[in-house]
């Protein structure tokens, strides 16, 4: 599948966003981790607001910033969530009233632990009433959700936001599945020779396994392999680059292969 | 779309395990539902359970995948033949070659619920003998099945309340146009846990008694278990006449709340247009139409204008929920099912439970099953998050490849 990477959205660890994480992105300037600051997201009526979370907020977060560098707006674009787990502080809070007695679930809780909660509440924010799915492969969510996200770009006519988000759970669910800090990617995908863009974008299938392409600094690959959005990090190296690179993304058993080139 | 023909399938619900027992009961308007027993459940409820889902053992091998969602889903995939049907498509086609996708909800989140009433006292840690990844994660479900199904394709867990197992068909029909692969199982399975029992419950959602579809004393809904699985492969024109394709599929987004639909049914209609433009007819070519149909006050009513808005009051439909229970993850793949079954015996499903038809209703709603024969039906699923898919299934006879 060809696609073209029309822009970019990220929020991590010392990555405040997509433009100010270039530079470290091309070994230009150190990495230095410092927690995520997530802003609440103001295009959220305040009622809808105090009811997010740090996944929903991350997942909005990043992809509105994505968009606006599109330049397109959200009704244009149809989205693609995906994320390896959901919202850990929703589930443990249920699971602990459940083993309670009184069995006391909140209903607020109860809607926002569905995994398509950023989808629910990107649309509320957006009132975009363009399709948008949700998926989950594990710790291979994000070469699943660009699978997904080049399909639809590459069959449907309309661009594809793509919003791959990664939050650690509490305890004790966090030593059950541990999560290495809190990483949100976001690519907007459109039809090659339609609009400007980073790069192109090759992804083929390989049935067998091969080694991941991994990051040069050891911190960066700490996040790229202690997160699952951060198996992304390779590929946001190469469009900051703006070179052509070959990477290998694990999926499964098998092998994203990515090849970027000049848009 | 490119159409895609449901070359197997199989479903398993409180109506029984297989294709012929829910041939007979929806015929038959034979509902599934009974009083909630389920686990340690204390609500005056009414549920749709698999007897049978935990008696079932999943292989040795793949014991870490072992909880009653994956049990339930071992259970359906060993109906009408499916697995051998899989199997061959492998032999074909190349086991890497074959997507599989799937939709649940909870997945096996029953089993961390109760690895949550046995922490230990000092650290709160979980049980040593529990298995996050291959039991609650939403992924669970899809790898179990691509593991026992021995596929090596590409795959992954639709996650969308509601709608999770519908919008399975609109991403394989994206994989194999795009040759990503040439074939896809696709299904679904959500089973009982407390967290939906409980979490519908704080939100008042449940009615006391079996639900009552479109009934003018609907009072919300019932929960029900259920599993179900087809293989898709690209349609061609050998096909017998009633084969079952899926022409068309519809997504949208209500872009209104979390929990409650959009009051005028916008998102519905929407993912109904949709799925009539890809599959390029027009709303007088559907001959029948499963609904959404909770039995919840405001689902029926946005449903039931949207349904009007574009279909008109002659259109037959009715929701299934009134047999099955609201399957949530799992209702798009049975109910998809539903109409395919629908096509192939020649008739449409009644609504078990609903006695009285809401009078604000205008839409042509079967209270009991008719024996008329459809050659296009459509399904409608919606979920929390204002997740919408329509899907639309015609008998190979009818269509042009």
């Amino acid at each position: 599948m060809r696609v073209l990477i029309r822009a970019v959205g990220l929020i991590g660890p010392g990555l405040p966003d997509w433009s100010r994480s270039m530079p470290v992105l091309r070994g230009e300037a150190a990495y230095l981790p410092s927690p995520v600051q997530l802003a609440s997201v103001e295009a959220l009526p305040p009622a809808e607001r105090r009811r997010t979370g740090p996944p929903v907020r991350l997942a909005l977060s990043t992809g509105l910033q994505a968009l606006a560098g599109s330049g397109l707006s959200a009704s244009e674009v149809v989205t693609v969530f995906t994320s390896s787990g959901g919202d850990g502080q929703v589930i443990h809070a249920i699971c602990e009233a459940l083993a309670a007695d009184q069995r006391d679930v909140s209903p607020t809780r109860f809607h926002n632990s569905v995994h398509n909660a950023p989808a629910g509440y990107w649309g509320i924010a957006t009132r975009s009433h363009a399709a948008s799915t949700s998926l989950c492969a594990f710790d291979w969510s994000f070469a699943a959700g660009l699978l997904e996200a080049c399909a639809q770009a590459s069959t449907a006519t309309q661009p594809v936001l793509l919003i791959s988000y990664d939050v650690p759970n509490p305890p004790p669910l966090q030593q059950v599945r541990p999560l290495h800090d809190m990483l949100g990617i976001a690519l907007v995908l459109g039809e090659p020779g339609k609009g400007k863009g980073l790069a192109r974008l090759e992804v083929e299938l390989n049935p067998r396994a091969q080694n991941p392409t991994r990051m040069g600094n050891a911190e960066l690959e700490t996040l790229r392999s202690g997160n699952p959005t951060g198996r992304a990090l390779p590929l946001l190296e190469a469009l900051a680059a703006g070179t052509a690179r070959e990477i290998a993304l694990d999926y499964l058993d098998a092998t994203l292969v990515l090849r970027t080139l000049a848009g | 779309m490119q159409p895609l023909v449901l070359s197997r399938y199989t479903l398993t619900t409180s109506l029984g395990a297989g294709l012929s027992d829910h041939v007979r009961a929806l015929a038959g308007n034979r509902s599934g539902l009974a009083p909630c027993g389920f686990e340690t459940v204390r609500l005056d409820t009414w549920t749709g359970q698999v007897p049978d889902a935990q008696l079932v053992e999943l292989e040795p091998a793949l014991s870490l995948f072992d909880c009653r969602n994956n049990r339930l889903a071992l259970l359906a995939s060993r109906q009408d033949g499916f697995e051998a049907a899989v199997a061959d498509a492998r032999s074909r086609y190349g086991a890497h070659r074959i997507g599989l996708f799937m939709g649940t909800s909870t997945s096996g989140i029953l089993q961390t619920e109760l690895a949550y009433r046995h922490r230990d006292a000092a650290s709160g840690a979980l049980p040593a003998n529990f298995h996050y990844a291959g039991t609650h994660n939403s992924y669970s479900l899809a790898a179990y099945m691509r593991a026992h199904l021995a596929l090596a394709g590409p795959a992954f867990t639709v996650s969308t309340a509601c709608s999770s197992s519908a919008k399975v068909f609109a991403s394989a029909a994206r994989m194999v146009a795009a040759g990503v692969c040439d074939a896809a199982v696709v299904g679904g399975a959500d089973s009982l846990c407390l967290t939906t029992l409980y979490g519908f419950g704080s939100l008042e959602l449940l009615s006391h008694e079996p639900c009552r579809p479109f009934d003018a004393q609907r009072s919300g809904i019932s929960i029900g278990e259920g599993a179900g699985f087809a293989l898709l492969e690209r349609a061609h024109a050998a096909l017998s006449d009633d084969a079952i394709v899926l022409i068309g599929a519809g997504e949208s987004s209500d872009a209104y709340h979390m929990s409650t639909p959009h009051p005028e049914g916008a998102g519905a209609r929407a993912a109904m247009a949709r799925a009539l433009a890809s599959a390029d007819i027009a709303a007088a070519d559907i001959d029948y139409l499963n609904l959404h149909g909770t039995a919840t006050r405001s689902n029926d009513a946005a449903e039931e204008r949207a349904v009007y808005e574009l279909f008109g009051a002659s259109t037959p439909c009715s929701s299934t929920k009134g047999a099955t229970g609201h399957l949530l993850g799992a209702g798009g793949i049975v109910e998809a099912l539903v109409c395919a079954l629908a096509l192939r015996e020649g008739f449409m499903p009644g609504s078990p439970n609903t006695r009285q038809l809401d009078p604000a209703m205008r839409v042509r709603y079967l209270l009991e099953s008719a024996a008329h024969a459809p050659a296009r039906a459509m399904s409608n699923s919606f979920g929390f998050g204002g997740s919408n898919c329509s899907l639309i299934f015609a008998r190979a006879g009818v269509c042009a490849f």
